[in-house]
């Protein structure tokens, strides 16, 4: 499809043609307009000016650019990049959705509370807690979002607590959040298999620490066995035990993580719940919790009241909005269609196959890129190029391009940093034996490529629209519009 | 500029030129492990600096790090010429590429920051 | 479902796998744990039932004759905006975190870059935000960044869910003061403002503001300065189809809600922040940022750069937490103002102003009813009613009209009043429907 030949770079102003349009308003009322001369703007803004045709060319040409889901195997560690269904993109079409103004009265806003409401209930079930918020807009929003609620549940309580324990292994965000917070983060070093070392976390959970932030399945692709002794290490310090759920999709339907003993975790609908990532969001995100939490979620929450859907207010209690409005609603109804799609046991088998599919990726691949795990993995596995592969010099990022100009994604790369030359492969539930079995056969012939002729596989890629780019210049003398 | 076998290291890989007005810049071995600098930010002249706490921030294409204070003090002059141009942070860290001069305000801090010798021995074993 | 998997493809991966079975690999967890009992449908719908289901709750909710704004705006999607953003390399894309193959992304958020820089006149803008609310308090905690100051002042016309959302992202520190301008006539008293904005950080406005009016922003920007302080602009993007462009009047750093650059109301989201500032700033601007480079062969191509205050990186010490942008909206904006250029975006705000300009004069004209305010306004303003203006609304909701956002409970001070938008989607004729619909309510 997509060959450097046809690539034609110009931006879309090296196209604009003075008195070229699109689109026009052509709206009488236009003629009413009344604003004084004395604040308008100047000059006109530096757009391009080009016909409909131009635009659909121009951007058309663009997206075939892009390596994505649809068109490849995209086997992105922690991005749990699965099959966007169609079904989904056409219900949130929907004008009855689409087309609701946020600020629309409780009457006229039925249908979106009821799915909203029917949605927050199953996501509990899921997850095993008693409440949700489904007003974030990321994952990393919802981290925010859990704070804010730890810390309001503290102040309630009239405690201090300024502490954030955080894994070493743990995504950038979680210490990101704590920081953005105002809380002091305190790093733990993990074991070398990435797991939490329950005495050592001991050591540093006391009267000031708020909240442990825990990957389950941690970073590493490996479940968190020592879950109930740190729940009850942290509840014993009074501290709360957060989930970050980015790795929900190894658990859904198979555990519970509110058995596990957590008090909150959040949710990636663009993850687990199968909305399109869309070049990097819109996303969604939810925060779901124990019932002592509940009283501080994000307003408003919606309940039913005399067969009536209403926006609830909570009370004084409340961390108030994290973002203007509901949340990404739009986003929202495309998970509660992937949620319609599954039943209570088919929920479970994503968990099931997403976990045989990352088994066996790294099975077939032991010899040349072993597993940094000596044991079984979960939805994901963090392998590493192997010897005689770093012997030759060659690294995590040349497989990376090689993969590129074999038609596939490359997997996460240098993550989790706790791994010298991560390799982080999720490959999800969606993706058939045939396509891991093309995936594994063009992860070996980077092997045998890169092993023949290293410098080859430095230069690669060798086949897309450009190879490897400058980035220290884009850096230095940042270019960062036309 | 002195030599570098003239200069004191810290173990946060800053060098400095002790004197009324001390010098300070990030070691060969710092720059060669950041790769290239993009993008360096200096303390204000005038600004008082403590021993070990940040003090200037340099950025490669992926990472961020800060710069520690060698020792306390006032910074008395900075090099504009490595923030119009990081690159001599690379080609040159121990000369062209210094960063602030400050006036210790306690001399005798810098008398405990590793010799040439020491910080040599130190990145030898913080490679293994 | 969406699993390709049957069951002997699973029996024989098992056995590559070299596990007896499927529970031999989830040793790791404690039994204990594993197939709790779910309170869920034990059926699934089929893709037709699933249809039947969303329509139904789809058709639940009702679509009056809509008259609100207040920061979300009705704007007709064009089809080629909707053909672009349902591109399936688009859309199911992720981050670019691989250049070479994502240029398709990246030069998609290079242009769009371009596109905000250019309406809000600025040096430089970011791949986008969250949404107008998250964008406004970036800035906000940017001037604080850069000033090390923590005095905000804000005007009392700025959105107050952009202030709930600003204060909820400072809420870890008390250190912080919020000072309002005082309000005259519904814009910001510009007198209050030297004696306000001593030691602050920055000085937060929106304009047009949240009531409506286009702020008069001749000065500001200097009194501003004179006080140590940087300027923040929030402003609608359409409206600078024809209004002053924040860069014009020396905002430091301009931010909007770029829902209005043709993306569906969607009851609040997925939307769209807007965020530029000055050059000087650069390296404040949280989130992603595309830049233009070459390739080892010297040909054109793009990256995500600026890359290391990024959370992924610097981890605690990461300017900010966000790491996702909402780049298929931003997407769906650049299309937008690509296929209506600069002459179409004036178009659009001419319709916007003339078509809230004809409502006023039909509205102030009803019995009991008159605008709260004289100065100009974009495409909303401040109605006073007779009687309570929750009461009208829903009697004229009940006629299938959205007569616009009763004002009580953000702004007690104003009275009875109703805040009435109307974009370029309204005619005549429906802005006279808007009239009877009052009047009958009333």
């Amino acid at each position: 499809m997509t060959c450097a030949a046809t690539l034609d770079n110009r931006l879309s102003i090296e196209k604009s043609d003075p008195g070229r349009r699109g689109l026009w308003c052509k709206n009488p009322l236009r003629a009413k307009a009344n604003v004084p001369a004395n604040l308008r703007r100047k000059s006109p803004p530096r757009l391009p000016e080009l016909s409909e045709f131009d635009v659909i060319r121009h951007f058309t040409r663009l997206s075939r650019l892009n390596f994505s889901v649809d068109t490849h195997f995209y086997p992105l560690g922690s991005c749990t990049m699965k099959y966007n269904p169609r079904f989904n993109e056409e219900a949130a079409a929907l004008e009855g959705f689409a087309a609701l103004h946020p600020l629309a009265h409780d009457t006229c806003a039925q249908g979106t509370l009821e799915l909203i409401h029917d949605l927050s209930a199953r996501l509990c079930e899921l997850c095993g807690l008693d409440a949700i918020t489904l007003q974030p807009a990321a994952g990393a929003h919802s981290e925010f979002t859990g704070l804010l609620l730890a810390k309001a549940y503290f102040e309630n309580k009239g405690e201090t607590r300024n502490e954030i324990v955080v894994p070493d292994s743990a995504h950038g965000t979680n210490p990101a959040t704590a920081s953005m917070m105002g809380f002091n983060t305190v790093n733990i070093t993990s074991k070398p298999d990435g797991r939490l070392d329950v005495e050592e976390l001991k050591k540093h959970i006391g009267p000031k620490t708020a909240v442990l932030m825990l990957t389950v399945p941690n970073t590493v692709g490996i479940f968190e066995t020592n879950i109930e002794a740190i729940a009850k290490a942290v509840h014993e310090a009074g501290a709360l035990l957060y989930m970050d759920g980015a790795n929900f999709n190894a658990l859904i339907g198979m555990v519970k993580p509110g058995d596990l003993g957590i008090d909150m975790m959040h949710l990636n609908f663009h993850k687990t719940f199968s909305t399109p990532h869309g070049g990097g969001g819109p996303g969604a995100g939810a925060i779901v919790c124990r019932k002592h939490l509940a009283p501080f979620l994000p307003v408003p929450t919606v309940k039913k009241e005399g067969g009536k859907f209403v926006s609830d207010f909570g009370d004084a209690r409340s961390i108030g909005k994290v973002k203007a409005f509901f949340g990404n609603t739009g986003v929202l109804v495309r998970a509660y269609a992937y949620m319609l799609a599954h039943s209570a046991k088919e929920f479970g088998e994503i968990a099931v196959c997403s976990i045989i599919n990352a088994n066996y990726v790294a099975a077939l691949l032991k010899e040349m890129y072993p597993s940094y795990s000596k044991e079984y993995c979960m939805h994901e596995c963090v392998l590493t190029p192997g010897p005689d592969m770093l012997a030759k010099g060659l690294k995590t990022l040349d497989v990376a391009k090689g993969l590129l100009d074999r038609g596939f994604h490359a997997p996460t790369i240098y993550f989790p940093l706790i791994v010298h030359e991560a390799i982080m492969i999720e490959p999800t539930e969606t993706e058939s034996k045939d396509t891991l079995d093309e995936f594994v056969a063009a992860m070996k012939s980077v092997h045998d490529a890169g092993i023949a002729d290293p410098q080859s596989l430095k230069d690669a890629p060798h086949t897309m629209p450009v190879k490897r780019l400058d980035e220290v210049q884009a850096a230095r003398q940042p270019n960062l519009h036309w | 500029m002195p030599k570098p076998e003239e200069a004191r290291y810290t173990k946060t890989h800053e060098w400095i030129h002790l004197g009324a007005e001390a010098s300070v810049g990030i070691s060969d071995h710092a720059q060669h492990e950041m790769g290239d600098v993009v993008f360096v930010e200096l303390p204000k002249v005038g600004q008082k600096l403590e021993k070990e706490k940040p003090c200037a921030v340099v950025e490669s294409v992926k990472s961020a790090f800060d710069i520690y204070s060698p020792v306390s003090g006032e910074v008395t002059a900075i090099n504009d010429a490595v923030t119009g141009e990081p690159a001599l942070l690379n080609q040159s860290p121990l000369d062209n590429g210094w960063l602030f001069k400050m006036k210790p305000s306690n001399p005798a801090e810098g008398e405990t920051l590793m010799n040439w010798a020491a910080y040599q021995d130190f990145v030898k074993q913080a490679a293994h | 479902m969406y699993i390709p998997h049957t069951k002997s493809d699973k029996e024989e991966m098992l056995k590559t796998i070299g596990a007896a079975s499927f529970e031999e690999l989830v040793k790791q967890v404690p039994s204990k744990f594993l197939w709790p009992k779910l309170n869920l449908p034990a059926e699934s719908l089929d893709e037709s039932q699933a249809a039947a289901r969303m329509a139904g709750l789809a058709g639940k909710n009702c679509r009056p004759l809509s008259f609100l704004g207040a920061g979300a705006y009705e704007r007709y999607t064009p089809a080629a905006v909707k053909a672009i953003t349902s591109r399936t390399e688009f859309l199911t894309a992720y981050t670019p975190y691989q250049p070479e193959a994502s240029q398709g992304t990246l030069q998609a958020i290079y242009e769009f870059q371009s596109t905000v820089s250019a309406l809000y006149g600025m040096d430089c803008a970011n791949a986008s935000m969250y949404d107008g609310a998250s964008s406004f308090a970036e800035a906000v905690r940017a001037t604080v960044r850069v000033t090390g100051r923590k005095k905000i002042v804000y005007s009392a016309g700025v959105n107050p869910q952009y202030m709930d959302t600003l204060k909820t992202y400072f809420a870890h520190s008390a250190d912080y003061t919020y000072v309002k301008v005082p309000m005259k006539d519904g814009a910001m008293d510009k007198a209050a403002l030297p004696a306000l904005l001593e030691g602050a950080a920055c000085l937060a406005v929106q304009t047009p503001n949240f009531l409506g009016l286009i702020e008069d922003m001749g000065g500001v920007a200097e009194t501003a300065k004179k006080a140590g302080a940087l300027l923040v602009a929030a402003a609608d993007p359409v409206s600078l189809g024809i209004l002053a462009a924040p860069g014009e009047y020396g905002a430091d750093f301009a931010v909007g809600e770029g829902q209005s650059l043709g993306l569906p109301l969607a009851y609040g989201g997925p939307y769209l922040g807007l965020f530029s500032c000055k050059k000087e700033h650069v390296r404040q601007m949280p989130g992603r940022i595309a830049g233009l480079t070459k390739d080892k062969d010297g040909k054109r191509g793009f990256v995500l750069t600026l890359q290391a205050r990024e959370q992924h990186i610097r981890r605690d010490k990461a300017a900010s937490n966000i790491c996702s942008n909402e780049a298929l909206c931003a997407l769906a904006a650049t299309v937008y103002s690509s296929l209506y250029g600069p002459e179409g975006l004036k178009e659009l705000a001419e319709s916007n102003a003339g078509a809230a300009a004809f409502a006023a004069e039909r509205l102030s004209a009803i019995k009991g009813c008159s605008l709260k305010f004289k100065g100009p306004f974009f495409n909303e303003f401040v109605l006073s009613v007779p009687g309570s203006a929750a009461k009208l609304r829903e009697k004229a909701l009940a006629r299938g009209v959205d007569i616009g956002l009763p004002l009580v409970p953000l702004f007690p001070e104003l009275g009875e009043t109703l805040l009435v938008c109307a974009t370029e989607t309204k005619t005549e004729a429906d802005i006279l429907k808007l009239e009877t619909a009052i009047k009958e309510a009333i």
